[in-house]
């Protein structure tokens, strides 16, 4: 077995790499997530928003930030392991690491991590961009930032899946389109669950990105739909179950090894 | 001497019932230069991909250094470097990044990866480039760095697959002298090639792989000895007619200055010459018409 310093070694070299990637694509990367939350704020905080009463004490543009500053950091570690690990399959160079020693899990964690680096980045400057717009208070800063890694790590780990699955370029749009961008909308960023009918109140609590957008709005503002302790452990229930599918897909080689 | 690669009984069929390979058994003894070669199909990818765990195996045992690939795959992996038949480089990347990146995958430390880069970039002329993109480079440089890139980590086994496909003739000519003193500093070297003259010059020995079978596995020089008949092509001085022959010998003139004679390995080059003086002709020089070992080739899937 590679001994514990070589794959931390291995483990540097994959995450350095991706750090590389992410800062050589910085305006594909880092900068539209800055000016589309600006947008958001301009649209739904300052011309709508003024419109609206408040939620729980707060003003609608209060309400919905931390909602917006979570959906770029979802949408940027599902893409981030998803384009990085397609790609890497589809110039071959994914071969030299599958060749390599290093063990599966140092492979996987390799990719999250990058992505985390990444959803990290964006959550840094869309909190700045919001700062332009709102004030931005500070309940739980220990929440906050547990559920942007938390949230980062599910939804590479996702985005994993999809890339070992993915077989063109059409694979890699399907589920960021069709799938992850209406669970985001649905999630509760721009309005509270329970302003919805009891059935569909019910049938988004099979949303984990409710759970995430609830728990980051707990760190921000101290309020939340959903019980801070059922959301943590569903969303580390999914981070176990998404770490082990990926995890035996390598193993099996699904998609990358004939 | 312990095997640099033990393959035994190894079967290989794809999902769509290709069997690609069928009950191999091949053997590599350690510091050998061994040439794998076979007609496009044959399985030779297959079977590189298997040994370097990008194929998995359907049936077999196959140990690198006495590490088994699928309980020792760690160790197994660490004596092996590989160098694809396809570039796959990210082509944005710099020289030296690739270098680095691939000395990390291998576990060296930033310090040790950097002059290994440095030692393997300058013995293949890429150091005055390391800090330019892949898509830079031309063709036969790409192929160099995969070379170099494959050595970072220093491995035991050095596993090529078609190394100088598309490279000009100088540097292939520099790219074999590059795999002979690497191989004579004790790093067994595997390579399979549509050159076949690339093996001759190259290696100590042979594995005839068609349609997923090893029919030939022996040293070069014993291969080559098995030849019948070799064909010498003359270049003459003055004109002959096209219907010339020498008497006892199948010959062929293909133009009014080129005799071409078959002599069989029983007959002497004398006999030829002899007839050739008897009639005045002049020879300014004379060659091989055609790789010898490509006859052998061809002789042995047409069996």
């Amino acid at each position: 077995m590679m001994i514990l310093k070589k794959q931390y070694i291995a483990y540097q070299a994959i995450v350095l790499n991706e750090i590389v990637r992410i800062l050589r694509i910085w305006s594909q990367s880092l900068l539209p997530p800055a000016i589309t939350m600006a947008l958001y704020f301009i649209i739904f905080g300052a011309l709508i928003g003024s419109q609206l009463h408040s939620i729980e004490g707060f003003s609608y543009v209060q309400y919905i930030a931390p909602g917006l500053i979570m959906m770029p950091i979802i949408t940027a570690s599902y893409v981030n392991t998803l384009g990085s690990f397609y790609m890497a399959k589809f110039h071959r160079n994914i071969e030299e690491v599958l060749v390599s020693p290093m063990p599966n899990y140092i492979i996987l964690l390799g990719y999250v991590s990058g992505s985390v680096i990444r959803a990290s980045f964006i959550g840094g400057i869309v909190t700045i961009v919001a700062l332009f717009f709102t004030h931005v208070q500070m309940h739980h800063l220990f929440f906050a930032i547990l559920i942007v890694f938390l949230a980062s790590i599910l939804f590479a780990l996702i985005g994993f899946t999809n890339a070992i699955f993915a077989k063109s370029f059409d694979d890699i749009s399907f589920v960021p389109n069709f799938i992850l961008t209406p669970l985001t909308y649905l999630g509760g960023v721009f309005y509270s669950i329970k302003l919805l009918p009891t059935v569909w109140r019910h049938v988004s609590l099979f949303n984990p990105v409710v759970y995430i957008i609830n728990v980051f709005r707990y760190g921000f503002l101290g309020i939340s739909d959903v019980n801070i302790a059922i959301a943590l452990g569903v969303i580390l229930l999914f981070i176990v179950v998404f770490f082990m599918i990926d995890l035996y897909l390598l193993r099996r080689g699904v998609g990358v090894r004939e | 001497m312990m095997k640099a690669l033990s393959i035994k009984n190894l079967q290989k069929t794809y999902k769509n019932n290709i069997h690609a390979l069928q009950d191999v058994d091949l053997d590599v003894e350690e510091g050998d230069f061994f040439a794998l070669l076979g007609p496009n199909g044959a399985g030779k990818s297959t079977l590189i991909g298997i040994v370097t765990s990008l194929v998995t195996k359907t049936a077999g045992k196959v140990s690198i250094f006495d590490y088994d690939i699928e309980t020792d795959f760690s160790a197994a992996k660490a004596c092996i470097g590989v160098v694809p038949q396809e570039f796959n480089f990210s082509i944005f990347d710099k020289v030296i990044h690739i270098m680095m990146t691939q000395a990390g995958y291998y576990g060296l430390p930033r310090q040790i990866a950097y002059a290994r880069a440095e030692k393997y970039l300058k013995k293949l002329n890429l150091w005055d480039r390391r800090k330019q993109s892949v898509r830079s480079l031309s063709g036969g440089l790409k192929r160099r760095l995969m070379i170099a890139r494959a050595l970072v980590h220093e491995p035991k086994l050095l596993i090529l697959d078609e190394p100088t496909t598309g490279i000009d003739i100088e540097l292939r000519r520099a790219t074999w002298d590059f795999l002979q003193e690497l191989n004579q500093k004790g790093t067994t070297i595997i390579l399979t090639t549509h050159y076949l003259e690339e093996a001759e010059y190259l290696c100590k020995n042979v594995a005839i792989i068609h349609q997923g079978r090893i029919i030939e596995n022996t040293n070069v020089k014993s291969l080559i000895s098995t030849l019948d008949v070799e064909t010498f092509v003359f270049d003459l001085t003055a004109p002959l007619n096209l219907d010339f022959s020498v008497n006892g010998f199948k010959t062929y003139m293909s133009d009014s200055h080129t005799l071409e004679v078959d002599v069989p390995k029983a007959r002497s080059l004398n006999d030829v010459f002899r007839v050739l003086l008897e009639k005045n002709i002049a020879v300014k020089s004379m060659r091989n018409k055609v790789n010898r070992l490509e006859e052998l080739f061809v002789r042995l899937i047409n069996k």
